[in-house]
């Protein structure tokens, strides 16, 4: 058994044993990271480069993290320190790094089919850690490892993504990988953040009411806001969306049942989220951090080169 | 096909694997026993059973290691990993690893390194239900062997489970 790809671009191209293989394996890795010792020894013998060309906290340290756990040797690359700035493109930034003779590249670039781009060119193994508006795919590995792990299974699960769906790579990847696996999605926000022919699109359901959403959901993953996405008025003021979308404590305990909350972070508190909601007990957003760095071992383990 | 062990036969190697290890570890409770995943763990899990069965009412420490992050051909091919769990301290422990055949040696080297990561036993001992003797590839020998058996390379010993493979039995096969 083996990964049905050479590369992760995203969720897109991947099949649902090629999913229920990457889970499975995190769970092992998941297990590593509660030892004495949370370091084991597959890549060693491997070197990643992390090129961030667009900014990241969590990602970025989760991935560095998870490659240093597998033992691998990492570079970092940050663009706004680089020779991007004085104008190199990014596949001749790339060949420089790889001709000193690095495995694998995990890249975040702010344009949609960076890492596709680079995979058509370069002889690497490369991991899309975000690309513009079309995928992050271990978020959304990440995502589903948690779920599992919350609520036993995917297969039946009603998940409801909310808040800005037109801009979000989160929400791209969630929605394929859920899809695959058998869950159901509904994707709730306002009008002018959910893209027009989601439902024929990508099968899932739309609402534009956050009540109806939480009645029917059993998981809530709620999305950041992207400001820095925006480029015209999609919503009248961040005091309007919380009123409309935002999740307050008040509302949770109105709900029939208890549901499960997600947040990919950053959190904008008191926008999308209310604090006393963002850190109660059903919110398992510091678990997703943590199982990002087993999901991302995984992927690393995984598509690490077999030379036989 | 031949035989090496019948079902029987094989109840009774499993029974005097685990007096023998109680012979040698009297204190059951600086003991601690490891199963070697994936295959190993059908042969420790039945003679924790017989030692419980011989002390009941006695806590034995038992584990399970999976050694795949640590082997040393996982370049050549993609290995899948399966579950460990070691829910104690080995720190200072006598540690019994148990595993169903011992060829190369290069599983139980591999157990050594990941076992470590774990903490510094006391002793580290090897209980194998077969032990394929002259073939061995690392300076590795088992403390507790259930048969020695001599076999050729294009052999292959095949150990068959009730709850895998839903009989019992010790196989040597030609290819």
């Amino acid at each position: 058994m083996q990964l049905s790809t050479r590369h992760l671009l995203g969720i897109k191209d991947l099949s649902a044993n090629d999913i229920s293989l990457i889970l499975q394996t995190a769970e092992q890795f998941k297990e590593v990271l509660q030892r004495p010792v949370k370091k084991v020894p597959p890549l060693r013998d491997v070197v990643v480069v992390n090129l961030f060309f667009e900014n990241s906290t969590r990602t970025r340290i989760s991935f560095e993290l998870a490659e240093k756990r597998l033992s691998a040797d990492t570079v970092n690359f940050t663009a706004s320190s680089s020779s991007v700035a004085k104008g190199e493109t990014l596949l001749d930034t790339v060949n420089n790094i790889l001709s000193m003779k690095v495995d694998m590249v995990v890249m975040r670039h702010s344009a949609s089919g960076a890492p596709h781009f680079l995979a058509q060119h370069i002889p690497a193994a490369i991991i899309n850690a975000g690309d513009g508006i079309n995928e992050h795919p271990t978020q959304g590995l990440l995502d589903a490892f948690s779920i599992k792990e919350k609520t036993g299974g995917l297969e039946g699960k009603k998940v409801a993504i909310i808040g800005d769906i037109m801009h979000s790579r989160v929400a791209q990847s969630n929605i394929y990988l859920l899809k695959k696996m058998g869950a159901e999605v509904a994707v709730c926000g306002p009008p002018t953040l959910i893209p027009k022919y989601i439902r024929e699109a990508l099968g899932v359901e739309v609402s534009y009411n956050l009540r109806e959403t939480l009645e029917w959901c059993d998981v809530a993953n709620v999305l950041r806001i992207q400001l820095e996405r925006q480029n015209q008025v999609l919503f009248s003021s961040l005091r309007e969306y919380n009123l409309a979308y935002g999740i307050s404590r008040k509302m949770l305990d109105s709900l029939h049942k208890e549901i499960v909350i997600m947040h990919p972070g950053p959190i904008n508190r008191g926008v999308e989220l209310d604090s006393d909601v963002a850190d109660s007990k059903q919110s398992i957003i510091l678990q997703q951090v943590e199982n990002g760095v087993a999901v991302r071992m995984a992927v690393l383990y995984l598509l690490s080169e077999r030379r036989n | 096909m031949k035989s090496i062990l019948t079902e029987s036969q094989l109840a009774i190697t499993i029974k005097r694997l685990a007096h023998q290890i109680l012979e040698n570890n009297s204190e059951l409770a600086n003991t601690v026993l490891i199963g070697l995943q994936p295959r190993g763990i059908y042969l420790s899990d039945q003679v924790v059973e017989a030692i419980r069965k011989e002390f009941p009412g006695t806590n034995v420490q038992y584990g399970k290691l999976d050694i795949t992050f640590y082997r040393d051909d996982i370049r050549k091919e993609l290995h899948i990993a399966n579950q460990t769990d070691i829910p104690f301290s080995i720190e200072g422990k006598r540690v019994v690893l148990i595993d169903d055949v011992l060829y190369t040696g290069r599983t139980i080297r591999a157990a050594l390194d990941a076992l470590l990561d774990f903490g510094r036993p006391e002793k580290v001992e090897l209980c194998v239900l077969i032990d394929r003797r002259f073939s061995r590839q690392f300076p590795i020998q088992p403390d507790y062997v259930g048969k020695a058996i001599d076999s050729i390379v294009s052999q292959r010993v095949k150990v068959y489970w009730k709850k895998k493979d839903d009989r019992e039995e010790v196989a040597l096969l030609d290819y």
